[in-house]
């Protein structure tokens, strides 16, 4: 015991070091706006907090391991039936959630970030869980259904509802188009290209200045009707307002809600799709090319259109979430479809557990709704995303729920 | 039913197969032995299209499927079980046959899933189990399973006995005969265990660094001198 604790203390302290030499250029060094002009200043006690912090952290981690050793597996795989009612729950617990009392507007909007990247997870989660196509440029799609609604609605007076599917298969299109280069790689080369692909996206978004405004972006969007009952304050000529129609009285929070039933129903037809095409021969020929590209081809698949279908289906619901996002916001640029994003989404998908539906849905919470709860800390906000992150990985560093449950099961079996 | 005609095949600029000629009839099993190397597993890759053959002809069932693309090759009747069982670890042992039948009429999936399952009961057992959690012996029943989803004329077997014990080996031997017996599945069958693979086939073919050097009946060959000396380490078994 004495040699453990020893090598406990040693891995603490070289841990806290590293921590250290981290956070002196980082955090110890500052700029100081002095009545002489800018000088630079140190703050070495916030070095030593981070030092400090992490031998911790270290210690107290190494120490559980070693009292935890001798038990076995700790947590048994949740069985199939447990995670089905968690899963209702959830869907239970989103539908009243913006008619709980403490649920206020803040809180239903933070609810709808979360489910975007719930629905974007589920929808890369084709690509990555089931096809097993490494994609770092899912946030491409996003954009594309982001930009198609804007213009479609600016340039033709189109509405939400019909945008929706055109944008869904504007990005489907553009999934097949990205899709063809990517079918003769694999693995870690599959990654780089299609971040490569969602850059040029975001920079021809950035440079087409006549049709998309580049930097400026897209402003004053169409906002959502409620089939056809307008959320403005003053409904335009010839229209009725939704809180005039059901003999409300007009609140901005009608929109706020109305958005996160929309994004709700969008992101539960996504798992609904998910869970249905799972059982289809498609589906499972995502899967099976997943496990071996060989043993597929010798089956007399075609691999080449069971990726793409994987890649054009998950770039529509990307396309889905991108109107929904641009209607949200009312304003789009190329600022909201960044690198960053495909990763926070690839980000919870990966720490969901590849594959598992709920898994995302925490991941999601753990991932964006942290972070927005901690808001009010500010520049400390990002230290929660990075914290969920790594005690994700500490705890269960195949994701949440890493199980893969069997699309079918005959009706006898046990 | 098959029939390879001066095949030649190879990766990029290394020639695997110089000039393969064999054929093989319906009904019957026809083992190709060889050492490690020799191209055996190439020439079963190369009837199925990848990689695709340099020069040479693979006719089946009288048509010419030389050049055509692996899976529409796969879709005539042709079944091939590759060369390290490749069974999808993740996926429940219903679910690799299921991947099996992707191709075939789903009318007679209950049919031909019951049909698999009476040949290897040891699968009927582990249903709901991942693939990837079978024993060895399990997982090659399970390949053998997945490529008779398809209904096949023909089954390709690469190495069935790769790494199984020697009872094991037997038993599914013993299972290769009966599918060819009972069901009228053509087999054609490449191994290094010579002696098995010879006693299990109706004809053999011996093939040395992409040339076929020998056939004749199984037992012909098993009693070749040279064939001992080389292949069955003596005469072992």
């Amino acid at each position: 015991m004495g040699g453990k604790a020893r090598a406990l203390a040693v891995d603490a302290a070289l841990g806290g070091l590293v921590a250290a030499a981290m956070a002196l250029p980082m955090l110890g060094v500052r700029l100081e706006d002095g009545a002489t002009g800018l000088s630079l200043g140190g703050r070495f006690d916030w070095v030593l907090w981070a030092a400090g912090i992490v031998a911790g952290g270290r210690l107290l981690i190494g120490a559980l391991r070693l009292t935890l050793a001798g038990r076995g597996p700790s947590l048994p795989a949740p069985p199939r039936a447990l995670i089905t009612y968690v899963g209702w729950a959830m869907v239970a617990f989103a539908l009243i959630l913006p008619f709980l009392p403490f649920a206020g507007r803040n809180m239903v909007d933070k609810a709808t970030l979360v489910l975007i990247y719930v629905m974007l997870g589920w929808g890369l989660n084709i690509v990555v869980g089931l096809a097993g196509l490494l994609d770092l440029g899912f946030v491409a799609f996003y954009a594309v259904g982001a930009y198609s609604y804007a213009l479609l609605s600016q340039t033709f007076g189109l509405s939400f509802w019909l945008c929706l599917p055109l944008a869904g298969m504007l990005a489907a299109g553009f999934g097949l188009v990205l899709g063809f280069p990517v079918l003769r790689l694999r693995g870690d080369y599959i990654a780089i290209v299609t971040m490569g692909l969602g850059e040029i996206i975001r920079v021809v978004l950035q440079n087409w200045q006549d049709v998309t405004g580049g930097p400026n972006g897209i402003s004053g969007i169409e906002r959502p009707s409620f089939f056809g009952l307008s959320f403005k304050m003053v409904p335009p000529e010839g229209s009725r307002g939704f809180a005039e129609f059901f003999g409300l009285d007009y609140s901005a929070d009608h929109r706020v809600i109305f958005l996160y039933f929309l994004i709700l129903a969008l992101a539960l037809l996504t798992n609904l799709f998910t869970l249905r095409i799972r059982r289809l021969p498609v589906g499972r020929a995502w899967e099976a090319l997943r496990e071996d590209e060989i043993a597929c081809r010798s089956l007399g698949i075609n691999p080449t259109t069971v990726k793409l279908s994987a890649f054009a289906t998950g770039a529509m619901f990307a396309g889905f979430a991108g109107s929904f996002f641009a209607t949200r916001q009312g304003f789009i640029s190329p600022e909201s479809f960044t690198f960053h994003e495909s990763a926070v989404i690839l980000a919870i998908v990966v720490l969901g557990g590849m594959g598992s539906q709920i898994g995302i849905v925490l991941a999601a919470l753990l991932l964006v709704g942290l972070p927005e709860w901690f808001r009010e800390l500010q520049q400390f906000r990002m230290l929660a995303f990075g914290g969920a992150m790594v005690l994700i990985m500490l705890w269960k560093p195949s994701g949440l729920l890493s199980t893969r449950e069997p699309a079918i099961r005959l009706k006898d079996a046990p | 039913m098959l029939r390879i005609e001066g095949l030649q095949s190879g990766y990029g600029r290394i020639q695997a197969l110089h000039g393969v000629d064999i054929s093989v009839a319906e009904g019957e099993i026809v083992a190709l032995v060889g050492a490690n190397g020799a191209g055996k597993t190439t020439l079963l890759m190369t009837i199925c299209g990848n990689p695709r053959a340099s020069a040479g002809r693979v006719v089946l069932a009288g048509e010419d499927i030389t050049g055509l693309a692996t899976h529409h090759i796969m879709r005539r009747g042709l079944a091939h079980s590759p060369e390290g069982r490749r069974i999808f670890p993740r996926m429940s042992v219903l679910e690799n046959l299921q991947m099996g039948a992707a191709m075939a009429d789903p009318a007679h999936f209950a049919q031909d899933l019951e049909r698999v399952l009476g040949l290897f009961p040891r699968l009927a057992e582990r249903l709901h189990q991942r693939g990837g959690t079978l024993s060895g012996g399990e997982q090659q029943m399970l390949a053998i399973g997945r490529a008779l989803m398809s209904r096949p004329k023909i089954l390709l077997l690469d190495e069935p006995s790769l790494g199984l014990a020697p009872l094991v080996v037997r038993q599914i031997f013993e299972i290769v005969a009966e599918i060819n017996r009972e069901q009228g599945v053509t087999v054609f069958l490449v191994e290094q265990n010579a002696f098995h693979a010879l006693k299990l086939a109706h004809r053999g073919y011996v093939m040395v660094n992409g040339k076929v050097t020998m056939s004749g009946t199984g037992a012909e060959l098993l009693a070749n001198e040279e064939i001992r000396a080389h292949y069955l380490g003596g005469g072992h078994g």
